[in-house]
């Protein structure tokens, strides 16, 4: 399946000159045409449909809305079995302010931020000049190191944490931010993605500017970037999600709680609180905001992402 | 494919590649280092690593052939283990897929409220596993958990949700629908939303009716997504690791740990990196067999 783009912000020429099966209208645009594709002219169908929207969402909204309802508790009313479900003694802030004054929420997202955007930026700025390598230059061994790229898709990362433990120890970088960020650099799914989009594009495009006399850096700089913008985004923001949220290596690679990521911290909430609900709740709470309010300011972009890069560009 | 070293027969550029390094070598050297350094190299070190008595305590392994494969064809734990594995995947792989469809249908019939449906449907995604874990056990809560306390309303009976071994991988694979549909969902509204206006326009002014469109324009279209979620999603469930570990560790009794996980305990807990290394390596042999069968199938489908 050819990768998609909005036509937006490139030229008109790019834009038509590659089909876009996926994703590439406007959703203000399909919802009022769609309902009557599938829904038809009467009132009973649609109420059907919405209710079971409506079942459904408030089902998927449950767990975090019950996690804030306990988090806005007293501890004392957060496990009382008998009145379980309005606080006896109202609502109070003393969870939030607790797991707050702790201080150990904020380094653990500071880390994961610091994280996350590091491994963006290399693993787009890396997988962006291999795509390029791939597909406009020629050099030897070409086709093998695309071949090994493909082929690396297939490797899930898990199986790889013991050599990286290994790896770590001996280059003496255990326990450091590098270690936790290098290996989740290499993402040979979005080298793929980026080949395959920079493959669409028109070579006459880039006639022009070697006409100029541009080199290869000029023209991947300043013709090839400008044209694949949306498409870098799509590829950023999936990389940035999946390394927030990364478990396993991050969990491996560090004992140094100063390192902690937000996943890795978390797995402590539990023991550190005991029984404290309300403070445990808070922390569920908080932590989760950062990528809810990221995505309903940029749902467009995360939706697209999810859209052009979560099907790793089949 | 032509061997790797002829690109274009008798290209001027190649003729220089010879003699130096190329420019189109320097654009995917940054990322070739970093491939080689911690993909291939740690995947043949891995597999060194496997042949070997390495331990976390004593650096430098000794050779010991396939001794440690041995020990895995008739290590009953691994087995049981890779058993979790498959049976995460073959419960978990139906609902994420069809809920997942459900809910993007649903969605696209265009009802008010589209960013919030999203939202809801989607949100669960970004959360960090840690989160989930939390949110998880505190609902699975057997005195206190809303789940208990709103079975306890109606006058049902209260679930061991982790702490019973019938039970326990049931409530994790409910755990990673919540969390992970949503992914799947939002692939499934883009591919509908990419079904052309006209294949509608045409069948109404066919007499065509609401049903008679769903069924033949709207799920055909979508056969292909669903092959690709599907492959997707089996691959992602084999993974399986982060929620059990946090949720269950594994338990009770082994009965949700899955191979991953086993891995983990292995190398980490046990120390036993080199045996670790040996039982990564049969998973990636079952996780490969897995790949290759369903891109055939799919080939051949799609042909």
């Amino acid at each position: 399946m050819a990768v998609t783009e909005a036509p937006r912000r490139t030229t008109a020429t790019t834009a038509s000159a590659r089909p876009r099966p996926m994703g590439a209208r406007r959703a203000r645009t399909t919802a009022n045409s769609s309902s009557h594709h599938i829904l038809g002219d009467g009132p009973l169908p649609r109420i059907l449909a919405l209710s079971a929207l409506g079942v459904m969402a408030a089902l998927w909204l449950l767990p975090l809305g019950w996690a804030l309802f306990t988090a806005l508790k007293s501890e004392q009313d957060a496990s009382n079995a008998d009145h379980w479900f309005w606080p006896q003694h109202g609502f109070t802030l003393d969870g939030f302010r607790t797991v707050i004054e702790r201080g150990d929420l904020p380094l653990w997202m500071f880390n994961s931020l610091l994280i996350a955007s590091v491994v963006t930026i290399i693993t787009v700025a890396i997988s962006a000049l291999a795509a390029y390598s791939f597909s406009r230059t020629l050099f030897r061994g070409r086709k093998l190191w695309m071949t090994a790229t493909v082929a690396a898709i297939l490797v899930p990362p898990q199986l790889l944490i013991v050599p990286w433990f290994q790896q770590m120890l001996s280059l003496g970088l255990a326990d450091t931010y590098a270690a936790v960020i290098l290996p989740q650099t290499v993402a040979p799914v979005m080298v793929f993605i980026l080949k395959k989009h920079f493959d669409g594009i028109p070579r006459e495009l880039e006639e022009a500017a070697r006409l100029d006399g541009a080199g290869h850096f000029r023209t991947f700089w300043s013709v090839i970037l400008p044209l694949s913008r949306p498409m870098l985004a799509a590829v950023a923001i999936f990389v940035f999600i999946g390394a927030w949220n990364n478990f396993l290596w991050p969990f491996v690679s560090t004992s140094d709680p100063n390192l902690m990521t937000l996943p890795v911290g978390l797995t402590s909430v539990k023991n550190a609180y005991g029984i404290q609900y309300a403070q445990t709740m808070a922390s569920a709470v908080l932590s989760s905001l950062p990528l809810i309010v990221m995505f309903m300011f940029f749902q467009r972009h995360i939706v697209k992402s999810v859209a052009t890069a979560g099907l790793g560009g089949q | 494919m032509s061997a790797p070293t002829t690109p274009a027969a008798g290209s001027p550029r190649e003729h220089r590649a010879r003699l130096r390094i190329s420019p189109g070598l320097w654009f995917a050297l940054p990322f070739l280092v970093l491939f080689v350094g911690f993909l291939v190299w740690p995947l043949i070190q891995g597999l060194w690593m496997s042949l070997t008595d390495a331990s976390l305590s004593a650096r430098a392994g000794q050779f010991i052939g396939w001794d440690n494969y041995a020990e895995a064809l008739v290590d009953a734990e691994m087995w049981r283990a890779i058993g979790n594995t498959l049976l995460f995947t073959a419960l978990s792989t139906v609902p994420l897929v069809a809920v997942a469809f459900v809910m993007a249908i649903l969605v696209y019939t265009g009802l008010p409220g589209q960013w919030a449906w999203r939202l809801a449907f989607f949100a669960p995604y970004l959360l960090p596993v840690g989160v989930v874990a939390l949110l998880f056990l505190w609902l699975y809560q057997p005195d206190l958990g809303l789940y208990n306390q709103l079975l306890a309303a109606v006058g049902g009976e209260g679930v061991a949700w982790l702490s019973d071994e019938s039970v326990a991988m049931w409530s994790i694979v409910l755990t990673t629908l919540w969390w992970t549909v949503g992914f799947n969902f939002l692939l499934y509204l883009a591919a509908l939303q990419s079904i052309p206006d006209h294949l509608y326009e045409a069948a109404a002014l066919d007499g065509a009716g609401a049903w008679r469109r769903l069924w033949s324009i709207t799920l055909p279209q979508l056969r292909r997504t669903t092959a690709m979620i599907t492959i997707l999603q089996i691959l992602a469930s084999l993974k399986v690791f982060d929620q059990v570990y946090l949720l269950s560790k594994g338990g009770p009794n082994g009965s949700t740990r899955p191979v991953i996980e086993y891995m983990y305990d292995v190398g980490f807990t046990g120390y036993r990196l080199g045996y670790a290394s040996a039982v990564s390596y049969v998973f990636f042999a079952i996780v490969i067999a897995i790949s290759i069968a369903q891109f055939a199938a799919f080939r051949r489908k799609e042909s």
